[in-house]
This record gives structure tokens, sequence and C-alpha cells, in this order.
């Protein structure tokens, strides 16, 4: 039975220009696609859309919805004007935790598209911004359907609402040289000791785990997590003379005294008359820009770790905040080694699920309780590695100095320093 | 609701059984790596093993129909196997380097752009918008349609003095999160508020609780319980919407597109930053946005003319300083380019660096 198709005009817009067009794919569902729930859901989908574009307004409104077990991973999806597009009046979006790293064979996509054109619009972006794989518009009984059937062949739903989100990790150790640990353990180490947390909102905020392979931060971990992982290594960097002679062989000394020598942030480079290239290793902050030039000839180092840094966000409520330095470096090589860093996790989770205000993300509080009292909250002693600069006001009481400074001597001593 | 099943709380699935074979074999053994031509990747190995990785943009919000010609395409060329960047590009890796220029060739003429690696503008990262998004102020996905329309060869081609990401979000919450410029939008006027409505949908103190400036206070109007909004405090940024709708926020008058710049959050040659207003009161114009559009590009030409080798935006921004930017880009610098937040004195200048 043919429907009948709302008109589109601005959206026909968008299907000019040779960027691909989601409006073309959305209307080959309208058009196309076998299954008549289908064409009209997206039909309607469109009508609202057009709506939006006219009247410059969203109409979506969240409500709750969840499948049998969980509180969250779902984001509810009600229309406003559902009245004149009753096909899309309800269309959630399911929040699946994609695998580490986001690597997948084209057997698993066809088997999710199947169960999505079942279920669903057969819209999906891999991937939203915090990383899971949205399964867009699909009402409240399809949902528990859907999960029901992926569920069973190996997915599971991710965060939404108050809870440990869903995590990400960079391609890392499987096609990149830079790798400097197993980001897709450490990912997968960190978020499934948190299922419960993720499936079961009942935390202060959302709490997001990252991990990239080395500062390079592809995964934006920094900036955009609870708990950022960076690879990185604290012995030498590998250089490979002769290949840095080629580099210099093929583009010039002059481009690498410009790119390389005078980029490095802490001058820990130098290049001598016979293009040998000098690293003083006690400088290097491994910054990665030298071995991004010369990824021939330059290797990060042997001995290999993370740093971790807590309390990344975006800007509500008091602004962005990077994540800052807890653990300068920590080896992960183990399991007990990962086994530690998880129970730093929960650690932090649990400190902050007690202290954090409703709505406060993790490096929020921080701020409000400095980052002396979180450090004593967690156990973590003090290291100069989490600060630019020691501090500037002298309004503080120091009357606990010297057995502080007791302490320090005493820490060394056991580090052997 | 007869068969209700217990969910298996399975968490993130192990990726080992979705990787390339190549890449299972060699993991954590890759000696370096080579950029043959935009769009191309190739990995070589400790062992003298290779991959080609060929990236392709594509619309993000996928279609059924687009998914399969996707995994299609990976059957043919890439033994089933993908891989999704952080930014919602597709990677396809062959071992063969036969195959490189057959599965481009297959990519493009299935519509789908081979680019975005090394010094391109990368594809667009975003937010939902009006396709589905509760407090969109613009539809994202147009914006990046239609502004990645007029990028193509940027992505196409990568020489940028480096790769440049883009970002958009479609509320001042910033979901789109830094970039090297960030395409947001900007309320410019406090919520209306349907006081008939706050005391049925609203959790009150919640609402309270949410604004970052204390502007938002429980009052009586009209004999019923509602919230009122301290009009000089407020900074229009949306939170109360989410948790309160009859705090109408979106207007299609005012709430417009801001421009942001300098987010970098790599650490090579420097630590990450965050990026700075630059232009403001862009109309929220659909269904192409072309005066936003018309600013990006304008920027990336002056950062493409004027940047070194290796400068991502911010480093430019930080050598030739400021007023020259504005003056490059043509945008007006204004008062509320300063920052009023917590440690704005940080952004403040107290040297004698000036540059004239």
């Amino acid at each position: 039975m043919a429907i009948e198709k709302h008109s589109t005009p601005m959206l026909d817009q968008l299907e000019t220009g040779p960027w691909p067009s989601f409006i073309s794919g959305i209307k080959r569902l309208r058009d196309e696609h076998p299954e008549p729930r289908i064409n009209e859901m997206t039909n309607d989908l469109l009508g609202q859309l057009e709506h939006s574009y006219e009247t410059r307004k969203g109409y979506w409104k969240g409500g709750t919805v969840s499948v049998f077990g969980y509180g969250g991973g779902i984001i509810p999806r009600f229309s406003e004007v559902g009245k004149a597009f009753p096909k899309s009046k309800e269309f959630h979006t399911l929040r699946v935790q994609p695998p580490a790293g986001n690597h997948y064979s084209t057997d698993m996509l066809r088997q999710l598209a199947d169960s999505w054109e079942k279920w669903g619009s057969g819209l999906v972006t891999f991937h939203g911004q915090t990383g899971n794989i949205m399964f867009i518009g699909t009402d409240t009984q399809n949902t528990q359907h859907f999960f029901d059937e992926i569920n069973e062949y190996g997915w599971d739903l991710g965060g939404a609402g108050p809870c440990v989100r869903t995590a990400m990790s960079c391609v890392g150790a499987a096609r990149c040289e830079m790798s400097c640990t197993n980001e897709l353990k450490a990912h997968r180490a960190l978020v499934n000791n948190f299922v419960d947390d993720v499936h079961r909102p009942a935390l202060p905020y959302k709490f997001k785990f990252k991990v990239s392979g080395c500062a390079n931060d592809c995964q934006n971990a920094i900036e955009r997590s609870d708990f950022a992982v960076l690879g990185t290594w604290r012995d030498d960097m590998k250089v490979d003379q002769a290949e840095v002679k080629n580099y210099i062989a093929d583009k010039g000394r002059q481009y690498y005294i410009d790119n390389v020598i005078t980029r490095c942030p802490t001058q820990a480079l130098s290049l001598t008359d016979d293009n040998t290239l000098v690293v003083n290793n006690r400088d290097c902050v491994r910054c990665m820009h030298c071995l991004n030039v010369m990824p021939k000839a330059l290797h990060p180092g042997d001995d290999k770790g993370v740093t971790i840094l807590i309390g990344g966000k975006r800007t509500l409520k008091i602004g962005d905040l990077m994540g800052t330095v807890v653990v300068p470096f920590k080896k992960l090589e183990t399991e007990e080694d990962y086994e530690s860093m998880v129970e730093l996790a929960e650690t932090i989770i649990d400190f902050w699920a007690e202290n954090g205000l409703e709505h406060e993300r993790c490096g929020e509080m921080i701020e409000r309780i400095g980052l002396a009292n979180f450090l004593d909250g967690i156990g973590i002693e003090p290291d100069p590695n989490m600060l630019s600069h020691p501090r500037q006001s002298s309004y503080v009481r120091l009357d606990g100095w010297d057995e502080a400074a007791e302490a320090w001597f005493e820490r060394q001593a056991e580090a052997g320093k | 609701m007869a068969d209700m099943r217990e969910p298996i709380e399975s968490g993130c699935p192990d990726p080992w059984q979705y990787m390339h074979p190549m890449m299972r074999k060699n993991f954590g053994q890759w000696k370096y790596h080579d950029h043959p031509r935009p769009g191309v990747l190739l990995h070589v190995a400790y062992s003298g093993d290779k991959i080609w990785t060929v990236k392709a943009g594509t619309q993000r919000i996928l279609d059924v129909f687009t998914l399969r010609k996707l995994c299609d395409i990976g059957d043919e060329f890439a033994e089933g196997y993908v891989h999704f960047t952080l930014r919602s590009n597709i990677e396809y890796m062959v071992t063969d380097e036969a195959k490189v220029q057959p599965l481009i060739d297959a990519l493009e003429g299935a519509g789908f752009i081979v680019g975005g690696t090394q010094n391109s503008v990368a594809m667009i990262s975003h937010t939902q918008g009006w396709l589905h998004c509760d407090i969109p102020g613009t539809d994202a996905s147009g914006v990046v349609k239609s502004m990645m329309d007029e990028l193509i060869d940027e992505f196409r081609n990568a020489n940028m003095p480096n790769r440049v990401h883009i970002t958009t979000s479609c509320c001042q919450i910033n979901c789109g999160g830094q970039g090297d410029i960030a395409i947001n939008v900007q309320h410019t006027k406090p919520p209306k508020i349907n006081h008939d409505l706050v005391a049925n949908v609203c959790e009150r103190p919640s609402v309270v609780a949410r604004c970052p400036v204390a502007a938002i206070r429980p009052a009586m109007v009209n004999g019923k319980p509602s919230l009122e909004v301290d009009e000089r405090k407020c900074i229009c940024c949306g939170a109360c919407y989410p948790p309160c709708p009859p705090m109408q926020i979106n207007d299609a008058e005012h709430s417009k597109l801001a421009i942001w710049v300098g987010g970098n959050h790599s650490n090579a040659r420097g630590k990450p930053t965050f990026q700075k207003l630059v232009a403001a009161g862009i109309p929220n114009n659909p269904p192409r946005w072309p005066e936003a559009t018309a600013i990006v590009k304008r920027i990336l030409k002056a950062y493409k003319e004027g940047a070194r080798d290796w400068e991502r935006v911010n480093e430019w921004i930080e050598r030739i300083g400021w007023p020259r930017f504005f003056e490059e880009v043509e945008l007006p610098f204004t008062k509320y380019h300063i920052d009023t937040w917590r440690g704005a004195r940080a952004s403040f200048n107290s040297s004698s660096y000036i540059r004239f």
C-alpha cells in the first residue's frame, strides 16, 4: 500500500552536493524497504524533521524506557508533535557497547542490520560521541525485542544517565606502531568490571573511561573522560640513526631542524653536524611529536606503561575540565597490574559516589574539595608530576609540613631513590 | 510480557573475534607507518607484513542499505573486516597492494568519500541534532552535511599544515567536544517559562541544582509552585531545559551559531588545549547554514596559508597572536571575547608582549 509522503522541500536540499546524504538514506528506507512499518516510520520521521527545519526547533522529549532487568542504556524519545507524525511518535535509541577498538566483521554487522530492520527503523550510527553504536528509532515494545535478540548473540547495552558509561579505546596495538599498551585489554578490564554500574544508574552523574595508546591521545581521553588511560614509556626513546639520516637525505637538514629539533617542547633534542640525533631522555616528556614526524626512525622505549588522568569532562556545569594526572606511571603487564588499575577505578568511583553532589562530575568534585583531599580520599600520595607548578597562594596552613616532608623522604627511600 | 528474560550482562565485547587476521597476527608488533596517498595508510610490521588501510567518509547516520553496501565492499576487498574511527569514518584493511585502487574505486563509485588521513580536514564529529536530541538548537547532521559538501576537497587532499578536527554541538553543553574549529549553538535569551506546567513536569530542586550560575530559584507564580530565572545572571546555557521542558530555551530567532577555535586534544609539541570563542551571532539558517560555512572556510584558508608545517590551529594562532588572527579572518573582536568565568585571569596578558 502506497503511503502518503510528507513534502520535504528543505531536507531535499540536503541531497544536493557531493558528500553522502543522511536524508537520501532515510528516504531509501521510506521508499525502498519491503517492510511497511519502516516505510511509515521513516516517512513520519522525515515529516517531523522537515517541521524542525521550518520552525527551527526540536520536538523530542525524554521519558523512561528500559529493558527488563536494566535501568538505563536507552535514550527514550517521545514526539511532541506525534499527532501529526504518529508512526514515529516513539523513536527511542538503544546505546549498544561496541567491541573495544571498534573492530567489526561484516558478518556481525549484517547480523546486527538484520535484527535492527526486524525491530527498529533501520537507522544506525557507528558511533555516538560516547562511543556507543546508536540504534536510532524504535518503539517501547520493540526496544525489548531488539535487545533480547542481539543480547543473545553477544551484545550488551551501554550506559545512559548517572552511571558508568560505555568506554572507548583507539585502534592501538592492533595497527599502530606508537602503541604503548594493550588498549583493548585495559578498556575491557575497566568497563566490564562495572557492568552493574553501567546498567543501573546510581552514581552522582556520568563516569567515562577512555584509553589511548600514546600521548597523541586519538581517543581524546584527557579532555573527554573521567578516567583517562594513556600509554607511555619511561626508559629511553629508541633511535634508528640510519633512518634519521634517510629522513634528512629526503627533505634536508633545515626541515628537520625547524620541524623536529625546535618543536621539541622541552628542548630535549639536538642534531649533530654528522646528522645524528641526540636525545636527552631525562628532559623528554614523551609528547610524541618527533615520533610522529619520523615514525621509521623513532620508537617508544621498552619500559612501557600508562599514565592515568582523572576528571576530564565537557562544559556542564563549571566549564570544560582536563583530566589531572593522578598516576604518573603504571606498568600494565601482568594480570595483577590490570587488577590494581581496576581497583583504583573502584576506589575513585566509590569515593566520588559518596562525596560527589547530585549531577557533579568527578572532576568537578575534585575542584570543589581540592586535589589534595581527593588524593587523601583515594589513598594516593602526592607527586610533583600531578601539577604544572606548585602552589602560588600563600594563604595556607603549613603546620603539618614536617610530617609530610618526613613521609616524602620515607617514600623516596622505599622507592630506592 | 509473558516471557521476560534476564539480560546477559556481557559488557564490552571482545574485539579479537572481529579483528582483521593480519592485525591479530601482528598485534603490538608494528614497526612504522607511511602515507602512500590521501585516504590510505600503510603499516609495516617487524615481521615484514604489510597492511594498507583505506579510510572513507560516510553520512554517519547509516540506513541498513548503506550499511550492507559497506559490508559488500568489505567482503569483496577486505576479507570481511572493517574498523570505525572516532569520527565515524569506516576503514578497510587490505593485505594486497593490488587491491587498494580497486577498493578506492568501489568506495567512490558507491558514493563514499576516500580521504580523512594525515593533514586533511577530517570528518566533522557531531551530535544528534533535531533528528534525535531533546535539547538541540540546530540540526548537527544537516550542518555537517552542508559543510562537508564545501570542505570535500580538504577531506580528500591532505594538504593542510597539520590535521584539522572540526566538531559541531547543537547546544552550549558541547557534547561534540573540543575541535580545532567548533561550530556550536549559542542560545542568546533566557528560557521562556510556561508556569502552568512546571509543577507537574519538573523536579524543581534538581532544576535549581543544574544551573551553573545559581540563576534559578523556586517561586510561586499565579498561585502555583514554579521556578523563576534571574535574567541578569542567566548565561542562556539551556541546562535547565532537559529536566524541565517548560523552560523553553530554543528559539527560532535567538538561538545562534558560534564558532570556537584552537581545541587540540593531542599532547604533541604542547599540552592539550581548549577551544576559544571567535565568532558569534551567526544565524541558525537551515537547510544549508551558509553563513557559518563561510566563516569556517575563511579560518581554514588563513590557517592553510599562514601556518607552518605541523602547526595545529592553536599553535599557529599562538605564534602569530590573536590580534593578527582576528585581522586575517576578518572577524570583529568584542568585549564578549574576554572570559568572565572562573580562572579568567589566567587568560589576561600580564606582560609587555604586544604584537604590532
